[in-house]
């Protein structure tokens, strides 16, 4: 990538040519419609019987554009993860369709999806278990280069694999070291290393900060950021920290047991919140100022998460919602921008009661 | 390479590349790093090569030093048994030797632990008959290791209807009883040797470690870097013997170290009933048996190759535990 030796910014744009074709900034990359992940209940031991299923991510749907990064945020167990399994094809879809610059890439296999795989990268949560003990960085980082020898000539990989230390911050000379010589940042940037070796155009991002401690987060957001500028990448930046989601994003989307309730801009999102779960999960978000914290008025929802193994009628937010009604355990709300509002409201919202909240003050802050 | 505690070492990298705000975050983050790390430390240790850790730790372990100069004796003997004793162990002498008794002052001589019944150096035999012993301990674990590491392997990996039908077949195997099992087996042939023995008791005995595999396997597939490894598109091949083998084989050596003596006992029982090794070869297990017609008149001729049989079983066991001692975290 920079076999020119021009310094990670001066080479900054990688070999375009290997791409298939060019998507211009602001179209779609990935497209994702109605997925679905059920991951059956069975019952018996030698003849199993399935009696229901946990449903993990029950009919999603978003694009994501090129060049952007689309944040994703929900509480545990909203299928967050779920979905960037799917999305990796990890994990079969159940239903549902990914296409990627329009090439269906939900049901490839062999050859097809390991070519797929060039492209869509992954960066994993906890960079203590990410990374092989067994292995040294290089070997690691240069793993990528193994499985896909046309990325890399056998001759160069060595020059590879220091040019990646090199971009991620870390010293070349470390190619030898094994990972339990680093600490928790320095490991999730030889992580990050791994997902760019191929070049990819997608990074999915499964909470990549989260396991680390909070000064080194900003760090690996910071190169993440850079990163991103230097080789046009498009993220999918899955987070329960909603204020790193904010600074990351340009768009953010909000899960609530498996479905996406709120989509759209960070701005649309954070100030101008119309689904009831996503001013609940704003509010709820540790505001640095003790006066400030006296007077917000935060939204306290009662209950539990419903199983996703038995979601609720209609509107699954509808048992913790003080604006439910009797339409919302029949009729299931389309994600759709809502008809009634305008400006920076009109957004994808899953309600049937979408508005802003009427006090309308800032719960996002800004890090 | 720099000690690992050296946390200068840990600075990132200054490279005039990067960008001017993610650097000036870097250094100033420098010195809230380090005192960050410590509380990983625990995690670091444990974290730190699995095997050099254990070699640390046993080479503090006199148990350990001591059953491995033991077993390092025993593998020369059974390599090289002429350079421990001149006296040829298949010579009989019934006139002069039968049932002679220890002669102390006669240091590694043939004449060193006594006669036995048919005037036989009872030191040459016990030198010789480690051959035996150590050839069917080491063969039996080295067969059963990789049937029954593979087999762990491939249940593991694969899991559903792979792993049903191999973990039913491990079951029935399991059930029969090694010796009693390889008493059938070995029945069915009439001229015994050590790889007679060896095949009976690696059929019987390869279940045990597929276990051990299997459950070793099903725990390491689930870790973050195998998932890795598949997102980058990596094969069966890779997946298994570059990122969970090196990572699940730790507690199949353990296991098999431990069983190493008991596949030695194993061999002497069967011997000793007849049913194991036969006459010309040398064994404990012949030994013992042909020395309890004299038990009460001569009972050293007894008393030798048992002991070198004990030495041998517990030296192996020793070591394995003290493996285990060393690979266990937990124990730690």
């Amino acid at each position: 990538m920079t076999a020119d030796g021009a310094g990670p910014t001066g080479a900054a744009v990688p070999e375009e040519a290997a791409f298939a074709q060019e998507v211009p900034r602001g179209e779609p990359i990935l497209e994702v419609r109605d997925l679905v992940k059920h991951f059956p209940l069975t019952r018996g031991v030698l003849f199993k019987k399935q009696v229901g299923a946990v449903k993990a991510v029950d009919g999603v749907s978003f694009d994501l554009m090129q060049g952007e990064t689309l944040g994703i945020v929900g509480e545990s167990g909203c299928g967050k993860s779920t979905l960037a399994k799917v999305l990796m094809n990890l994990e079969p879809a159940t239903g549902g369709s990914v296409r990627y610059k329009g090439e269906e890439i939900s049901r490839l296999s062999g050859g097809a999806l390991k070519a797929v795989r060039r492209n869509i990268q992954m960066v994993f949560q906890d960079p203590y278990t990410s990374l092989n003990p067994r292995m040294t960085v290089g070997d690691i980082i240069g793993e990528p280069f193994e499985i896909h020898p046309e990325v890399a000539p056998r001759g160069d990989r060595r020059k590879a694999v220091q040019d990646l230390l090199d971009v991620v911050g870390l010293n070349p000379e470390y190619i030898n070291r094994y990972p339990h010589q680093f600490s928790g940042g320095q490991r999730q940037r030889i992580g990050i290393a791994r997902g760019l070796a191929l070049k990819p155009e997608i990074i999915i991002c499964d909470e990549p900060v989260s396991a680390l401690d909070v000064s080194v987060q900003a760090q690996v957001i910071n190169l993440l950021e850079q990163l991103q500028g230097e080789f046009n990448l498009s993220y999918m930046f899955i987070a329960h920290d909603l204020s790193i989601v904010r600074h990351i994003s340009d768009r953010v989307g909000v899960m609530y047991l498996g479905k996406m309730v709120e989509i759209g801009s960070d701005e649309q999102i954070y100030d101008h919140a119309t689904h009831p779960y996503t001013q609940a999960l704003l509010s709820a978000v540790p505001v640095p100022d003790p006066t400030a914290r006296e007077s917000r008025d935060r939204i306290v929802l009662t209950g539990d998460v419903p199983s996703p193994a038995n979601p609720p009628s209609g509107c699954r937010f509808r048992t913790r919602c003080w604006k439910a009604q009797e339409r919302c355990a029949v009729e299931v709300p389309p994600l759709a921008p809502p008809g009634w509002l305008s400006g920076p409201a009109f957004h994808d919202s899953a309600c049937h009661f979408a508005a802003e909240r009427e006090s309308g003050e800032d719960v996002g802050s800004r890090p | 390479m720099p000690d690992i505690h050296d946390e200068d070492s840990f600075e990132p990298h200054p490279k005039p590349g990067i960008s001017r705000l993610d650097y000036a975050g870097e250094q100033g983050m420098a010195v809230e790093q380090e005192t960050l790390v410590e509380p990983d430390v625990a995690k670091r240790e444990e974290a730190r090569s699995l095997w050099g850790d254990a070699w640390r730790d046993l080479r503090r372990r006199p148990i350990f030093l001591l059953s491995v100069v033991l077993i390092l004796l025993l593998v020369v003997m059974a390599v090289f048994p002429w350079a421990f004793t001149d006296a040829n162990p298949r010579k009989a002498d019934l006139v002069h030797d039968y049932l002679r008794r220890p002669d102390w002052t006669d240091f590694f001589g043939a004449g060193w632990f006594g006669y036995d019944a048919q005037g036989r150096s009872i030191y040459a035999r016990v030198v010789y008959g480690a051959r035996a012993s150590i050839t069917v301990g080491i063969f039996v674990t080295a067969a059963v290791t990789v049937l029954g590491g593979l087999t762990g392997m491939v249940a593991g990996y694969y899991g559903r209807a792979v792993d049903a039908v191999i973990s039913r077949v491990v079951d029935i195997f399991f059930g029969i009883p090694l010796l009693l099992g390889a008493l059938v087996l070995l029945n069915a042939f009439t001229t015994r040797t050590v790889w007679t023995v060896v095949l009976a008791l690696a059929v019987l005995g390869w279940t045990q470690i597929a276990r051990v595999m299997r459950g070793a396997v099903l725990t390491v597939k689930q870790s973050d870097y195998v998932v890795a490894g598949r997102a980058l598109g990596a094969g069966t091949g890779r997946l298994m013997f570059r990122h969970i083998l090196p990572n699940a084989v730790a507690p199949v050596i353990v296991v098999a170290t431990i069983a190493l003596g008991g596949y030695i006992a194993t061999e002497a029982t069967l011997s000793f009933l007849g049913i194991g090794l036969q006459d010309p070869t040398i064994s404990w297990g012949i030994d013992i048996s042909s020395a309890q017609k004299v038990i009460r008149t001569a009972p050293y001729v007894l008393f030798f190759p048992a002991a070198a049989l004990s030495a041998t079983v517990l030296a192996f066991i020793m070591m394995g535990d003290a493996v285990r001692d060393a690979l266990d975290p937990k124990l730690r």
